[in-house]
């Protein structure tokens, strides 16, 4: 069976049961929503690809550079202070 | 200065939980609005962001996150409008709720839309809280009619997450 994927939807209009409809409505995604929800997941999926894989070469040329620094002579102290 | 600020609408998700929350119709006849979160996602990531009036274009947003242990900022010009952090993941201590504050600026105007935002995290873990604060501009002259809440990753708004829209007069 397939999950229907549903919005929550709100008027803000003031007016709702002047006008004969609903405030708050639960309805179906319509195609085009659930194309584009499909879309953003996959640039969701990309982007922390791109950031997870930032952050690991940013840790890594951390500690190089630690690493690098304490073989100069620096105490711990001294590479933290920095 | 704000001088009211008046509740427009506000919501809670039910059980079943939701994939978007939209607020439409929005009154044309205050200065600022201002829409506070209380959410927790289906999914493990609480990456959700705004949409204004449906488009998925126009927004260029930079935030700046930490953790406690790291700061981190961040420029994101994929277009989405206005990432809103401080929203739990499911991965988060159980019955556990983000919250967050957007402020948007001059609504109804034929100008740039800019806004603001600072939230965070709710968790037991020493690691669990993470806080940001961002700006975003929506290159748009469009009135904003219409507020999505919308998930990144393929969730849902968990039951008794809240969203609330205050309209703000300056005068």
């Amino acid at each position: 069976m397939t999950e229907t994927i549903t919005a929550l939807e709100v008027c803000c209009c003031g007016n709702c049961a002047a006008s004969g409809h609903q405030k708050e409505t639960i309805r179906p995604l319509t195609a085009a929503e659930i194309t584009q929800r499909e879309a953003d997941a996959v640039a969701y999926a990309t982007r922390k690809a791109e950031e997870d894989a930032a952050a690991t070469a940013k840790a890594s040329a951390k500690a190089s550079a630690k690493a690098k620094l304490k073989a100069l002579g620096l105490s711990d102290t001294e590479i933290a202070a920095l | 200065m704000a001088t009211t600020y008046t509740l427009i609408q506000a919501v809670t998700v039910g059980s079943g939980g939701a994939a978007n929350i939209e607020f439409t119709s929005i009154p044309q006849t205050y200065t600022d609005l201002l829409y506070k979160i209380s959410a927790r996602m289906s999914v493990a990531t609480g990456s959700v962001f705004l949409r204004f009036n449906g488009t998925t274009t126009d927004g260029k947003t930079l935030w700046m996150d930490g953790d406690g242990t790291s700061l981190t900022g961040n420029l994101d010009s994929s277009n989405q409008y206005g990432p809103v952090h401080g929203v739990n993941g499911n991965n988060l201590t159980a019955s556990t709720f983000g919250s967050a504050d957007i402020y948007i600026s001059n609504y109804t105007s034929n100008k740039h839309k800019s806004s603001n935002t600072d939230g965070v995290t709710e968790s037991n873990s020493a690691t669990g809280v993470t806080m940001a604060c961002g700006g975003s501009r929506w290159a748009n002259t469009a009135a904003i009619t219409s507020i999505q809440l919308v998930s990144a990753a393929p969730g849902n708004f968990s039951e008794h997450s809240t969203a609330y829209l205050y309209g703000i007069s300056n005068a």
